[in-house]
């Protein structure tokens, strides 16, 4: 018997007395002779809960997190803090072990968190209308995707060379199965540069701020699709937009993003959570799970998923989606977070990462051999460029305890010493100054190797 | 008078201007104006109207919504097709080290061994259980794993320089199946079920044309039932040149016992938060990893998890992520997929070890067959029969067409009515073409006294029905709150807190 099962010698003999079989093996009648496995599995033996956790501590102390470095690396994920009564809540059985609230009745503290979490996103947005999560942010811009394609039926994305290029990628993967072209704009100086859009453009894929931290000018770029008849779906750092223009005033029509920095770990890139709001005229071609407010049989208030007739259980091949599990609870550590920020605190913080962001940018400016990459305002994020390989600026800094950001060599080869720097609240003054040293040394350096070869 | 806690208050309206529970890090910076670091033209006039909340209230503002949710560490959770098994507690522990929670997710693989090195041994062993070689871990859920392999198999025939227009899929298939046919660039074919659940090979071979890219199917399938006629199956399939595609949703039935690619899969998808324990958290997250054959492999989503061997010996191993993978499919999310589910999944399959992997499918068919014994008995029967007279694997179905004409309660009433056992009910009315269909799946963690609990309250449920049937109609009566009004939820759509003006 395994430590998760329960069937004692004597249960075995009554239950296959009671199904009327002689043994476990009868029961696998129907699986044809030849197609059964006759050995064992090439997998090793099962482990005590107590090795088992010694192997996962041992593997854990193999990567470097960081618990275990100064990281400025962000790039899509960043290294926010996440508060105690978290984990706190979300570890408590009634919302880890759950599936997807099918009877209502029993699941009314599921719903509703997804109401207040809707109506969260609905808040931080400007969007009437928010999906109680997909999967993270580069799919849920590929998600907007389908939704405009069945919207407007038109050949072609624009997408701007500042979304995230996991993101740029994911549109790409679908647009080919939709025979649909992806076109990209150019960035000019940090900030997406819109050539004329044709009338064959269903929708034009923006980031903001974009993926080299420069907030952009959401409300022209939406203007300019806008007016070509194609829809503007924006992808949407959350915490940013405490001080941002919502997507709603920007003439956005989708609004999505990763929803990691709301309370979300690390966890090497996921679970996570993407969130995914519209516009009302959107409502019925929304993917994914909506909870609705509504009334029990005696008048009580209760919450139940609504809007069904949109998924892939009830209309099938003719569904919005074919999403079926999402994240349900990260989205709950997401409302969870931005309740324990609060309508001010959401502001301090972010104006906090501003300003540390703006000390920083303008101490790595003033370091001979790093150039800005661009000039645009940015929150949490922004990019300079080197003069010199940034993989051995890197490295060097590493031998300090650095992790100085992520190279934007293999992403944008037009930046080749390109470097992406993240703040959160997590990296003090002294931690930027500790960078910004660790920079002018490595860079310095490696200009003396060049010169003393040369 | 004192007034009664309103359990239905939204955290929202909990709010009260001036509290909070949040308190900035101090500002060590320069105070430089804001219009100079973000002009006004790019700010909002009013920040989000966020609660305004002290920790004590939303703590207990989420413990006492938690109450109103039932949960499979609660009780008994019998949902068909979802694997409602037990969460191992370690996993919780293990997946919350910083060497696994706080590493980033674009960490230079060098400072990355340990998550790569899971991440390798994972896909290692889940590729050893689909008996198929080669694993992308990238896809989030199920559904996801499912779209990977649609746009796999796409990708095998485009390289063939062949145009396939159509994908066949069952019509016990779940709703995703042909969702995901239509969000991969294909139309749907049904293919019909034979009188004893099986696919109607004849409805197959008529269908399976030059033209069909890929037949979707799940095995055992959502009846619960081994697909008798696979091998042929797989002949038709294969004969056209199309891709056999496994459902991995009900794999919980064969972990050691046969595999996918054993029987001529060439894609599978897993669904971790089924057979491998990550816990469903109310709808998420999941992980839905696919396992190839070598002819696909090719394809597979960028990047890949690779083990490089640095000594000829192989004695010592780089992991790395490789992206140059010129024929591949491209990406289906950002990063490496949801590894904090890997690793609880991984943790999972070093607990159990191939004997116990093998062991906890035995039980699971163990236990369904068991239950079925037990409902198969007088006073239950006759209203519930199963929808085929078979052994089941995992899960089986029943019909509840009798109980609906005798009795005259229907399986949503029975369903509602199991409520206020204290029982989560099981799937109701799918698989689509079993009339009034019951779908229950026990697992293998459920000890035999549950089993016999629920059989016993089923048959306690039909008696009552017969004596009154209102009894079920209107129930529930003991739940938080009762029969809720979905279509009125629909028509006046509220799908957020109204705020005060």
């Amino acid at each position: 018997m395994t430590r998760y099962t329960s069937v004692t010698d004597a249960d075995l003999g009554e239950m296959l007395g009671t199904i009327g079989v002689d043994s476990i093996d009868e029961l696998f009648a129907d699986i044809p002779a030849g197609l059964r496995l006759d050995r064992p599995l090439a997998l090793a033996d099962g482990l005590s809960e107590q090795e088992v956790y010694e192997e996962l501590r041992a593997l854990a102390a193999k990567s470097t997190s960081a618990e275990d470095e100064v990281s400025f690396l962000g790039a899509g994920m960043y290294d926010h803090y996440v508060p105690a009564l978290i984990d706190s809540i979300i570890l408590r059985s009634e919302f880890l072990t759950p599936y997807t609230p099918y009877q209502p009745e029993i699941s009314q503290g599921g719903l509703q968190a997804m109401f207040e979490y809707q109506t969260a996103i609905s808040e931080l947005t400007g969007m009437p209308i928010s999906n109680a999560s997909v999967y993270e942010g580069p799919s849920a811009v590929a998600a907007a995707g389908y939704v405009a394609k069945a919207t407007n039926g038109r050949s072609r994305f624009v997408i701007s060379r500042g979304v995230h290029p996991h993101s740029r990628e994911c549109v790409r993967t679908l647009a080919h199965a939709w025979e649909m072209e992806v076109v990209e704009a150019p960035l000019q100086n940090g900030g997406t540069a819109l050539a004329d859009l044709g009338d064959d453009v269903s929708a034009v894929i923006v980031q903001q701020p974009n993926f080299l931290g420069a907030v952009e000018d959401l409300t022209g770029l939406a203007q300019a699709a806008r007016t070509a008849g194609a829809l503007t779906i924006c992808a949407c750092d959350p915490l940013p937009l405490a001080l941002l223009k919502t997507p709603a005033q920007c003439g956005v029509d989708i609004a999505v993003g990763e929803g990691q920095t709301l309370g979300n770990r690390l966890d090497f890139g996921g679970p996570s959570f993407g969130f995914f709001a519209a516009t009302e005229a959107l409502t019925r071609r929304m993917p994914g799970r909506i909870a609705g407010e509504t009334k029990d049989v005696d008048g009580k208030r209760g919450f139940v998923l609504t809007l069904q007739t949109r998924e892939q259980h009830i209309r099938r091949e003719k569904a919005t989606s074919n999403i079926c599990t999402a994240q349900a609870l990260n989205a709950l550590a997401g409302v969870i977070y931005l309740s324990w920020l609060g309508r001010h605190g959401i502001v301090e913080l972010v104006e906090l990462m501003l300003r540390r962001t703006a000390y920083a940018r303008e101490q790595l400016k003033a370091v001979d051999g790093v150039t800005e990459l661009h000039d645009r305002p940015v929150v949490r994020e922004f990019a300079v460029e080197l003069d010199a390989p940034v993989e051995r600026v890197i490295a060097r800094c590493r031998e300090q305890g650095i992790n100085p950001g992520y190279p934007l060599t293999r992403d944008y080869p037009e930046h080749e010493n390109g470097l992406l720097v993240a703040i959160t609240e997590r990296r003090t003054r002294a931690d930027i100054d500790r960078l910004v040293e660790a920079i002018g040394a490595a860079v310095a350096a490696e200009r003396q190797a060049v010169g003393a070869k040369a | 008078m004192i007034r009664e806690a309103d359990d239905t208050l939204t955290i929202f309206e909990r709010s009260k201007a001036g509290r909070r529970a949040f308190v900035a890090p101090e500002l060590d910076v320069p105070e430089r104006p804001l219009d100079e670091l973000l002009p006004p033209d790019h700010r909002r006039e009013e920040p989000p109207r966020l609660p305004e909340v002290a920790e004590p209230e939303i703590v207990r503002h989420y413990n006492r919504l938690s109450k109103r949710n039932f949960d499979l560490d609660t009780g008994f959770y019998p949902l068909g097709s979802c694997t409602m098994k037990h969460n191992p507690k370690l996993h919780e522990r293990v997946a919350g080290l910083p060497g696994h929670a706080r590493l980033h997710p674009l960490q230079d693989p060098r400072y990355a061994q340990g998550a790569l090195e899971l991440m390798w041994r994972l896909q290692d062993a889940l590729g050893e259980i689909a008996g198929l070689p080669h694993v992308s871990l990238q896809p989030s859920a199920g559904s996801q794993g499912e779209l990977a392999g649609v746009l796999l198999t796409r990708a095998l025939h485009e390289d063939r320089g062949e145009h396939r227009t159509k994908v066949l899929t069952p019509d016990t298939a779940h709703g995703t199946n042909p969702a995901t046919v239509t969000m991969g660039g294909y139309e749907v074919v049904k293919v019909v079920s034979d009188s004893s659940g099986n696919v109607d090979l004849d409805d197959l071979r008529a269908k399976a044309d030059e033209d069909v890219a890929c037949l979707m199917l799940t095995n055992p399938s959502t009846l619960g039932l081994f697909e008798t006629g696979i091998e042929e199956i797989e002949r038709i399939v294969h004969g056209v040149g199309a891709t056999l595609y496994y459902d991995g949703a009900n794999l919980n039935a064969i972990m050691g016992i046969c595999r996918p690619g054993d029987m001529g899969f060439d894609i599978v998808h897993f669904n971790l938060h089924k057979s491998f324990t990550q816990p469903h958290g109310g709808g998420g997250p999941g992980a839905g990893p696919v396992a190839v054959s070598e002819r696909i492999e090719p394809y597979l989503p960028r990047p890949q998890v690779v083990r490089r061997e640095t000594t000829t010996n192989g004695s010592n191993a780089f992991y790395d992520l490789d992206y140059d993978r010129p024929k591949s499919i491209g990406r289906l999310r950002g990063f490496q997929g949801n590894y904090g589910v890997f690793v609880r999944s991984y943790a999972y399959i070093r607990s159990l070890g191939a004997p116990g992997l093998r062991e906890a499918s035995e039980t699971a068919v163990l236990n369904a067959n068991y239950l079925l014994a037990l409902l198969r008995r007088q006073g239950v029967a006759e209203y519930l029969p199963a929808a085929y007279d078979r052994l089941c694997m995992h899960e089986f179905v029943l019909s509840g067409g009798p109980m609906r004409h005798e009795l005259h309660i229907k399986t949503l009433d029975l369903a509602k009515r199991l409520l206020d056992h204290g029982v989560h009910p099981p799937t109701v009315y799918f698989p689509l073409i079993v009339d009034e269909a019951l779908m229950v799946e026990p697992t293998e963690t459920e000890t035999k006294e549950t089993l016999d609990r629920f059989a016993e309250i089923v048959a306690g449920i039909l008696k009552e029905a017969a004596e009154d049937p209102e009894i079920a109609r209107a129930a529930p009566y003991t739940t938080p709150v009762r029969r809720l009004d979905e279509a009125g939820a629909a028509r006046r759509l509220v799908v957020r807190q109204a705020m005060p003006v």
